[in-house]
């Protein structure tokens, strides 16, 4: 560790990120996408702390998603996308919140969604596509007109305008930007500087970090300063954007991490047999988010062997010839 | 009788509208398989990638999801969503995207949100992702349908992604500047949407299957009469399918 080092002041556990940052009612954007780098440990902790009232914005999102909602932490959403693919085509617990009407949703797509943390990271106030037109994703609000411009909740779902440039009748659709009040995400490497590199896809995880008031990422481990400047082409996120850096390995369990280890298909079908009951979704919660007593006691609990099943080929990036049937 | 599967024929049969040297867009299951078998069987020069940012990964096995590690390797460039969307909308590009549903109507509107009302459903699906980004954009569309009446119907409960909208010219004078459904691929035959009327007609049913069994099990009015039986699959494609594309048989079943 250098004189230079910068990250000794960031670095924190999931428990004093969550104190610190997320507090009840808090716009969060969840990193990862589906089935892949779900900021899971953060998500768990979360539900131990008992925060109501979160605000997810999200464009497609599984499995951090569904244990939030079902845990009744969440009360609004905006969505394009809830599924685990085979796993959960549709995931349990948001498809069951959406259906009782106990969650507030809003649908755009992914590209919209994208687009909307473009904006915010950008600093504009909005993001125009023509992805949507003359669809339900514009006629149909899922938000209480009532509740349109309270907090973050955007005083329209979106905007049809003529282009301005190009004569009447070429319409595109203008959507609001998103800001979030904390982004998470879940990094292989943080250097000791605090640059954040996500190896394989980034998803939208840098949009919503640079559009995000404050930043916590999770990481697999945290690297010299000289390794990750050594090249720096490979780097997703300056130093300064970071707030909290959480180093918690398997912290994306039971999803994916690139080049660590794969999704566990094994503990995916089991969440996939119990949460559909509420009975077995609270047993679920007791016994993988609520009694372990830390990260490690969960990992603990899932086992070596299990973790050595979907650990990483150092090549592929994946477990080669994993059973995921 | 056929010693082949349902899921397979359709595979098969969506791969084979793909030409080589498509930019193909690809999502879960069924449109997986068809892209992948494509690749392998007659179009070795098209380019397979994932709204997630995976471009032209080597898929040695097959990805569950669009963000499974399987799409992240071999790949051109790893990238993320705003650059795969550009690349699906680009104008030089013929982008075909692949896409499933719970509901189509008689133009190719396809619906994956919700059975019932809005926003309290009765049913709630996924959600768009990125169906409605590709319905919207890329060159063209092919949609893997579950042929039933309760899914092929006059009005969709939602409208999630957008096809040949009420037909006719309506699609471009909605602001589309292309796109549209190349064809619904089902597990009874292939359906196609007429040059100016854009409505949905049965261009070919698959061997065993009558025309009048693709008319009773769709919910509107559908032509069957320039039906023709699609070609049987061949050995090559079946034991690419299933030795290499899906050996496991995740998506296959």
């Amino acid at each position: 560790m250098g004189e230079d080092n910068t990250l000794t002041d960031k670095i924190m556990t999931a428990a004093q990120a969550v104190e610190r940052f997320i507090p009840d009612g808090a716009q969060i954007a969840l990193g990862g996408f589906t089935v892949t780098r779900n900021p899971m440990a953060i998500a768990r902790e979360i539900i131990r702390a008992g925060r109501k009232d979160l605000y997810l914005v999200c464009h497609s999102h599984g499995q951090a998603m569904d244990l939030l909602i079902g845990a009744g932490c969440v009360s609004r959403l905006e969505i394009a996308y809830g599924g685990t693919g085979r796993f959960a085509p549709t995931c349990i617990r948001f498809r069951q919140a959406v259906q009782k009407g106990t969650l507030k949703i809003e649908d755009y797509s992914n590209y919209q969604m994208s687009l909307r943390f473009l904006a915010g990271a950008m600093g504009l106030p909005f993001m125009a596509t023509k992805s949507g037109l003359e669809t339900d994703l514009v006629r149909k609000q899922g938000f209480d007109p009532a509740e349109r411009g309270q907090g973050k909740v955007p005083s329209k779902k979106l905007a049809i305008v003529e282009n301005p440039f190009n004569g009447p009748g070429d319409r595109v659709i203008l959507l609001p930007a998103l800001t979030p009040d904390v982004a998470l995400l879940h990094a292989q490497y943080v250097g000791e500087d605090g640059t954040v590199r996500i190896k394989g896809l980034g998803f939208a995880d840098l949009e919503q970090a640079r559009a995000a008031d404050r930043v916590i990422v999770t990481c697999e481990d945290i690297v010299p300063r000289e390794f990750i400047r050594l090249d720096p082409d490979q780097n997703s996120l300056p130093p300064f954007l970071v707030d909290a850096v959480v180093p918690l390995k398997w912290g994306a369990h039971p999803t994916a991490c690139h080049y660590y280890y794969d999704y566990d298909p094994r503990h995916l079908k089991l969440y996939g047999d119990m949460a559909p009951s509420d009975d077995g979704f609270r047993e679920y919660l007791e016994k993988w988010v609520l009694e372990p007593e830390s990260h490690e006691d969960y990992l603990d609990r899932i086992g070596v062997k299990d973790l050595l099943r979907i650990k990483a080929d150092p090549v592929l990036g994946y477990a080669k010839g994993l059973d995921r049937r | 009788m056929s010693n082949y599967t349902k899921k397979e024929m359709m595979a098969l049969a969506a791969g084979r509208l793909v030409r080589n040297g498509d930019v193909l867009f690809a999502g879960t299951g069924l449109s997986m398989l068809a892209a992948t078998v494509a690749k392998r069987v007659h179009a070795p020069d098209a380019t397979v990638f994932f709204e997630t940012g995976g471009i032209d990964p080597s898929l040695e096995e097959l990805p569950l999801a669009v963000a499974d590690p399987r799409v992240m390797v071999g790949t051109a460039m790893n990238s993320g969503l705003i650059e795969a969307f550009s690349i699906l909308g680009h104008r030089r590009l013929r982008s075909i995207a692949f896409l499933g549903a719970a509901q189509i109507d008689p133009y190719g509107n396809i619906n994956s949100t919700v059975l019932g009302g809005y926003p309290k459903p009765k049913v709630r699906f996924p959600g768009s992702g990125g169906a409605c980004d590709a319905a919207s954009l890329a060159h063209a569309v092919i949609i893997f349908m579950q042929h039933e009446r309760r899914r092929f119907v006059e009005q969709l409960d939602y409208l999630t992604s957008p096809g040949w909208l009420q037909g006719g010219d309506s699609r471009q004078r909605a602001g589309f500047k292309r796109g549209g459904p190349l064809a619904v691929v089902t597990n009874l035959g292939i359906m196609k949407f007429e040059e100016e009327t854009k409505r949905m007609y049965l261009a070919e049913v698959y061997p065993g299957v009558a025309p009048e069994q693709v008319a009773e099990n769709t919910g509107f009015e559908v032509d069957i009469s320039r039906a023709v039986v699609a070609q049987d699959p061949g050995e090559d494609e079946l034991y690419t399918l299933r030795e290499k594309v899906d050996p496991q048989r995740l998506i296959l079943g």
